[in-house]
């Protein structure tokens, strides 16, 4: 529980307070920062790069776009497609937000601030991540429909060859750090002297890409391919319903932007203080969010660069060059700290 | 029991206990039903499904005994990797939404007969193996990362090796047939 809650509440709560103060914080960790990506990015950045003048419209500066887009999804009609298997259909997108939400317990915004302290965070993270998958699976097959299939199983196909990459990036941080708690890594940074990004510019790398492809962001998009599958798993999703994937999947992009921040990044941690001072906290959850919004900048950007890649170019990416240069990693990282 | 518990332990460490025990039925109810439906539903893709909850559940009851690795490789192996597969594969072949027929065979007398023995096999296994030594769950923290990799290394390293060589050779073997001469 962080400090300045307790302080603020003035008591030692009970177990069940600090729970429901936990959720409470937690929705807001994960759909406060998913709103500002999406606002900051998708409709801002995206829009000056791309010179397009629409989200400039709503309200002073295009401020209340957000507002506008929420609202039109949330008074769309839930449809159900006739012969869709209703129960698989109205879970999917729950699953893929459950998967989102374990997530996000992990990260650590300070010393004493945190949801849970796993002694084996980072993995943790690896093994709820792959939840999603699941319910994606549902979605492409409970809408009872080929487009959605097919986008089903071209994601589960993409998310089950990057998660090896992404896990395996990790590795060599694990290795660097010597444990596999977040706040162990973030001290292990701390004492090293340099964030990880600069020993594991490798790892680095292909967490990015890993990461851009568990997204499916383009330009790996083709599981949402609309010249060839409509919208793949999302097809017969309209309204509320597709808001909450749409949200899943921009709120996996913050967590997984504050993993690589905790990771690569250093954390909670600034140079020159002490990371266990009491200030940090109070300010190292905003810090953390700083280095998340530009580890986000860089998923964005690259989202808004690239053409989509062709089906095989991915599989091959993943396979024959991110895997064994993820090996190669490992073993070099391992080499030196078993010499230094 | 619980007088006999309470007369030895404070009332905070009662109540966990109490809370433990809540939850171990509540999950394991769920896990039976589940495991149930696996096996009567007339539905592929829900079995896996249901399977996908009795797996959870698994993981589940290794947290709740403080085993936290052993309870997050459960999610990641078969949550995350063994059932994808499941559905990855049913999807690919036979995609039926809705009741599927001649889903039942007649070996079903055999297959309880199996369950019931292997049940027994184990249990006797456990019973035998643990005697009435009680995990002091709630004395200790939970087992730790390093405490795993220093027992697989030391105590089990020639169990650990004899896995390994027999998970390579059937990967070896898995390429061998896959590949077309």
């Amino acid at each position: 529980m962080n400090p300045l809650i307790s302080s603020f509440l003035a008591i030692n709560p009970p177990y069940w307070v600090d729970t429901l103060a936990k959720i409470g914080i937690g929705l807001v960790a994960v759909l406060l920062p998913t709103g500002a990506l999406v606002y900051l990015f998708l409709f801002k950045m995206m829009s000056f790069m791309q010179s397009r003048l629409g989200p400039m419209e709503t309200g002073p500066y295009g401020q209340l776009q957000l507002l506008a887009e929420f609202g039109k999804f949330l008074q769309k009609e839930d449809i159900f497609p006739s012969k869709a298997d209703r129960f698989v259909f109205a879970a999917a997108p729950f699953v893929v937000l459950v998967s989102t939400f374990m997530l996000v317990l992990v990260l650590p915004g300070g010393p004493d601030t945190h949801f849970v302290d796993l002694n084996t965070g980072i993995y943790f993270a690896m093994a709820v991540s792959s939840v999603s998958v699941i319910g994606i699976l549902m979605a492409g097959w409970g809408s009872n429909s080929k487009y959605s299939l097919l986008g089903g199983i071209r994601a589960a196909g993409q998310l089950i060859a990057y998660e090896l990459p992404l896990v395996l990036s990790v590795v060599g941080v694990v290795i660097m750090a010597g444990t596999l708690n977040m706040k162990g890594i973030v001290a292990a940074q701390a004492d090293f002297g340099v964030w990880f990004i600069i020993p594991q510019i490798i790892g680095f790398f292909i967490f990015m890409v890993a990461v851009q492809a568990e997204l499916t962001q383009p330009p790996f998009d083709m599981p949402v391919a609309e010249s060839e599958l409509v919208t793949g798993y999302l097809t017969e999703y309209s309204g509320m319903r597709f808001l909450l994937f749409f949200i899943g999947e921009f709120a996996t992009a913050a967590v997984f932007s504050a993993i690589g921040a905790t990771l690569f990044l250093g954390g909670w941690t600034v140079p020159f203080v002490d990371i266990n001072a009491e200030i940090m906290d109070y300010i190292g959850p905003l810090v953390l969010a700083a280095k998340m919004v530009f580890i986000a900048f860089l998923i964005f950007w690259f989202r808004i660069t690239y053409p989509r890649f062709r089906e095989d170019q991915l599989q091959r990416l993943a396979w024959k060059f991110l895997i064994p240069l993820s090996l190669f990693n490992i073993v070099v990282t391992a080499i030196f700290k078993v010499v230094f | 029991m619980i007088t006999a518990v309470a007369s030895m332990v404070s009332a905070p460490v009662l109540g966990a206990v109490v809370a433990q025990n809540v939850f171990f039925y509540l999950i394991a109810a769920v896990m039976v039903i589940a495991a149930l439906r696996v096996v009567t539903t007339s539905n592929i893709v829900h079995a896996a499904l249901y399977l996908v909850v009795v797996l959870a559940g698994v993981a589940a009851q290794f947290l709740l005994l403080g085993a936290e690795f052993v309870g997050i490789t459960q999610v990641l192996v078969y949550i995350g990797a063994v059932i994808v597969l499941f559905l990855f594969g049913i999807m690919l072949t036979r995609a039926k939404v809705g009741n599927e027929d001649g889903l039942d065979h007649d070996n079903v007398i055999p297959a309880i007969l199996t369950a019931v023995l292997l049940v027994l096999v184990m249990g006797y296994a456990v019973v035998d193996f643990a005697g009435d030594e009680e995990i002091d769950v709630l004395g200790n923290s939970p087992t730790t990362v390093e405490q795993v990799s220093d027992s697989i290394f030391s105590t089990y390293i020639v169990a650990f090796e004899a896995i390994s060589v027999l998970l390579l050779a059937a990967l070896i073997g898995a390429i061998v047939v896959a590949r077309k001469e």
